[in-house]
């Protein structure tokens, strides 16, 4: 290692100078009386042009680094207690606004992970994107406009002549993702610092960010400080790597030396939770406990003086399928599919048209009451482990509810009973049961949310995206967990996810569906290895080999 | 960890029972009501704040035991007499007038005492009791007889203080039980259920919402003698909407909630998932609104009364005593008293409310 450079505000960078070297870095919270410290004793440096991972799960401190380069966290309430962070030989920590001003957006940039929220909903493309060109650089509107528009053809947005008047709410994820990273690219940054920028999109769109970005580093020579939790990105991308484990770097080195020998035991964790292909096989010959004949959710479109309906939007449009008892069904797609509105429109949940059978009888067209007692059998589990507990009930409260509902005889002391005997199945500590859902973390948000469905014995539990908003360690527990109830209690699963990796360790069969139709279906084996449809095998490629399809069977 | 080495390792599946079972005025209560009340003790200015409320409340309450100018107990001529509850005549203890007895004339008293004892309340004024043997011409400051002075019409400032607080907590505590009851139902179904109902009940607030209160108010005032009751019906009339544009957002917001539809998944009914689900949500923006409610409706019966068009001419009320003050500026202690039993009232409104909205918070711990 060079020595460090200690000139400051020499700016160009002596040769031998990291671009970033950080130091000792600590972060800490004040909360209340206590102070909570994020990171502790943080050091790592970024070379010229060379892309460095950050990795760790949610919590491990990883963002509260990315963010004290450019001093971006709610300072005073965090606090540094030790540490240096130099950018070229200037010293950043505690560097008065003026000069983080100049750097922010022009030498170091960011992308963030939430392509829904961080664009302005009420600025255009354009003005999104020239807001930093007039900071940082002295252009006219014309000279703005023309880089606007070189930036949007290097991100690989077609048309771009057209898409500078959009708003953020006409573009889709990926879009945006690319409008954002257009936005981090203007003043041509020496480091571009990425936040999970793939987390909330498709495996698709993910796998055509990371081309993207590939490209773009080749092009422009920036350096990339890439945060992620998903290890085939880093092993994909990063020329070095550090690993994060409850906010010390536990690890570090060559990506390469990294994966081939990891030293600490966290990352021998982390490489392990890979979901494995399923070995074990559904029980056969089962009857048909769920079936959908030409299923069809339409919701209007309203237009006109009179709000008349001018035309539907077609969510899901005539998908028959069946699902035999003891089975697991697996839906994939890209977001916007159809998928979650096939699931609920099963449980009726919305309204649709066309048959569903569920154990033999027509659910379509029973009212409330006919429906209640069938209620037990089809249960459900969402996506957002935050968002499907009422925070105002406690765990118990929570996972009661359907014993209330159901079954009435039950004394105050019973339903505990039951509730502390399925939290137990589902592997949680039933003496947590009087507590509050925001004491828990996600994963074990998500257990709660299976006691929930689990405690009422159903025979169906449609399963929506119930591990996509987990850390890989706790994913692979929480389908560990599935399993095992499947093959204790019998229970047949409709799991719709977009990633395939996970689907391939749970499902026996999948339909792939597509703009509210299914365009392949088959055994999980069939599908995911043999992919008929163009659509699928880029599915196929972009979730397991982390490559962009070109054959125009996705969209961006 | 597999799932069957961590159920392992768990005691067998037992709730936590003994705590739980708990109770709070004879009521069984659930370790969460449990932990609410634990984190409303916490808060000292609410706690002490509510217990000096509920103090003052009920001592108002009985305010015909604290400020009468009738004797609670008279022992006469070997037997008990309650003037508290029945109207005596005079003649009874040997006077000559058919009308109800006049304790506070000394004739009167000298007449019982001769022959037994009197018991009176603290205070010997009703609201409406005037003073006749003042020293100093009405208003008179206050003095060992009128603690707190007399106002112009020579009547007791503490009596009427004691009923006038007794009159502004019940119409206030009115207004807020029942606007509150209609308008969260009304935001509720309007917010849940949308659609048509929404629409045109949305419509319907916007032109009822329009219409200026006050004048209708003053109007329906000078037609009518506005009694309480009628008072109390002419304010509800508008105060429900108060709360209907805060439950409906919190409505709208959480019914597409993954915990609403899981909740509907279950087969709760509508008014459950709203009962249970969103309402408890909806709750603590309106638990903070609720004191406001009731400061504020404290606050326009006391403006209506200063203005002239609240209660009827007589009435023990506090805006009055403002009136007085105003219309007496050289009898400062009339301003003291209204503006330090009003502030005060409305202080410990709010610290109770802030106290309630905290304990609602789940985000709070109990250390």
């Amino acid at each position: 290692m060079s020595v460090v450079d200690v000139s400051q505000g020499s700016g160009a960078g002596a040769p031998g100078t990291h671009l970033i070297e950080v130091k000792d870095l600590s972060v800490s919270f004040r909360i209340g009386r206590n102070n909570i410290e994020a990171v502790r004793g943080v050091s790592f440096h970024i070379d010229k042009g060379e892309t460095v991972a950050l990795v760790g799960e949610s919590g491990s401190g990883k963002s509260v680094t990315a963010l004290s380069i450019l001093q971006l966290l709610p300072y005073p309430k965090a606090f540094h207690p030790t540490g240096s962070i130099k950018f070229n030989g200037q010293e950043l920590l505690g560097a008065p606004d003026k000069e983080l001003q100049r750097i922010r957006g022009n030498k170091i940039s960011m992308i963030f992970q939430e392509p829904m929220t961080s664009l302005n909903p009420l600025h255009t493309v354009e003005k999104q994107i020239a807001e930093s060109l007039f900071l940082h650089r002295h252009v006219t509107k014309a000279q703005a406009r023309a880089r606007v528009l070189e930036l949007l053809h290097l991100v690989g947005i077609k048309e771009p002549e057209k898409r500078l008047g959009s708003f953020p709410h006409t573009l889709s994820g990926g879009q945006r993702q690319r409008v954002m990273i257009a936005m981090a690219l203007a003043n041509e940054p020496d480091l571009l610092i990425a936040d999970e920028p793939t987390t909330a999109v498709d495996v698709t769109i993910q796998a055509q960010i990371l081309k993207l970005l590939e490209e773009i580093q080749k092009r422009m020579g920036m350096a990339i400080l890439f945060i992620t939790h998903e290890l085939g990105i880093v092993r994909k991308l990063a020329n070095r790597t550090y690993v994060m484990y409850q906010g010390k770097l536990v690890e570090e080195g060559d990506t390469a030396t990294l994966f081939a020998k990891p030293k600490h035991e966290y990352t021998r964790t982390l490489l392990a939770a890979e979901p494995k292909p399923r070995r074990d096989k559904a029980p056969e010959n089962t009857p048909i406990i769920l079936q959908t004949t030409d299923l069809k959710v339409h919701f209007p479109r309203k237009g006109g003086l009179l709000g008349r309906t001018i035309d539907y939007v077609r969510a899901v449009d005539g998908v028959s399928m069946a699902v035999r008892a003891g089975h697991t069904l697996g839906v994939v797609g890209e977001s916007g599919s159809g998928k979650t509105t096939l699931g609920l429109a099963i449980l009726r949940l919305l309204r649709s048209e066309g048959s569903i059978q569920f154990g033999g009888r027509e659910l379509q067209g029973l009212g409330f009451r006919e429906l209640r007692p069938l209620r037990k059998e089809m249960q459900v589990v969402f996506q957002d482990p935050y968002g499907s507990l009422s925070p105002r009930l406690s765990v118990c409260q929570i996972i009661e509810e359907g014993l209330v509902v159901h079954d009435k005889s039950l004394s105050w002391e019973q339903r505990r009973a039951v509730v502390a005997e399925a939290m137990r199945e589902v592997g949680l500590d039933p003496a947590t049961m009087d507590r509050y859902p925001h004491e828990f973390s996600g994963g074990q948000r998500q257990r709660i949310s299976i006691a929930r469905a689990l405690v009422l014995k159903p025979r169906l539990i449609v399963l929506d995206e119930p591990t996509s908003a987990l850390d890989r360690t706790v994913q692979v527990q929480i389908l560990d967990l599935l399993r095992g109830l499947r093959e204790r209690h019998g229970l047949t699963y409709l799991f719709i996810s977009h990633d395939l990796k996970v689907v391939r360790s749970i499902a026996d069969h999948v339909i792939v569906m597509r703009d509210g139709v299914i365009v392949e279906q088959g055994t999980t084996e069939d599908v995911l290895e043999r992919p008929k449809t163009a659509y699928a095998a880029a599915l196929v490629k972009a979730s397991f080999d982390l490559v962009a399809d070109d054959s125009g069977a996705v969209r961006g | 960890m597999s799932v069957a080495e961590r159920a392992a390792e768990l005691a067998p599946a037992a709730p936590p029972p003994l705590e739980a079972r708990d109770f709070f005025l004879g009521m069984r209560i659930t370790p969460l009501t449990r932990r609410r009340l634990d984190l409303f003790k916490r808060n000292k200015l609410a706690f002490w704040s509510l217990w000096l409320f509920v103090a003052i409340f009920t001592l108002t309450l009985f305010a015909e035991f604290l400020c009468n100018d009738r004797p609670l107990l008279i022992r006469y001529d070997g037997q008990f007499y309650v003037p508290v509850f029945t109207a005596y005549s005079e003649k009874e203890f040997g006077g000559f007038f058919e009308g109800e007895a006049e304790y506070r004339d000394p004739f009167v008293r000298e007449m019982i005492e001769e022959k037994g004892w009197i018991v009176w309340p603290p205070v010997r004024f009703d609201y409406r009791t005037i003073n006749y043997d003042l020293r100093r011409p009405a208003p008179s400051p206050p003095s060992p007889t009128n603690w707190l002075g007399t106002d112009d019409q020579a009547r007791d400032v503490l009596a009427r203080v004691v009923y006038g607080i007794r009159i502004s907590i019940l119409f206030g505590f009115s207004v807020v039980i029942v606007s509150s009851i209609i308008g969260i139902v009304a935001g509720a179904t309007q917010g849940y259920w949308g659609g048509r109902w929404d629409l045109y009940f949305q419509r319907f607030m916007e032109i009822w919402g329009s219409v200026p209160t006050l004048y209708v108010i003053i109007i329906i005032a000078s037609v009518i003698t506005p009694t309480f009751m009628v008072l109390l019906g002419i304010f509800l009339l508008w105060s429900w909407m108060g709360l209907v544009g805060l439950v409906r957002t919190e409505f709208i917001r959480a019914r597409n909630f993954d915990y609403v539809r899981a909740a509907r998944a279950l087969g709760c009914s509508d008014w459950v998932v709203m009962l249970r689900h969103i309402l408890p949500n909806a709750m603590v923006s309106s638990m903070t609104m609720l004191p406001f409610m009731l400061s504020g409706s404290v606050t326009l019966l006391s403006g209506l009364d200063f203005i002239g068009y609240g209660l009827p001419v007589g009435s023990p009320s506090l805006g009055e005593l403002v009136l007085q003050a105003r219309n007496n500026l050289h009898a400062p202690w009339l301003g003291f008293t209204a503006f330090l039993t009003l502030g005060s009232l409305l202080m410990l409104l709010v610290f109770i409310g802030e106290g309630v909205r905290d304990a609602f918070d789940p985000r709070k711990n109990v250390a």
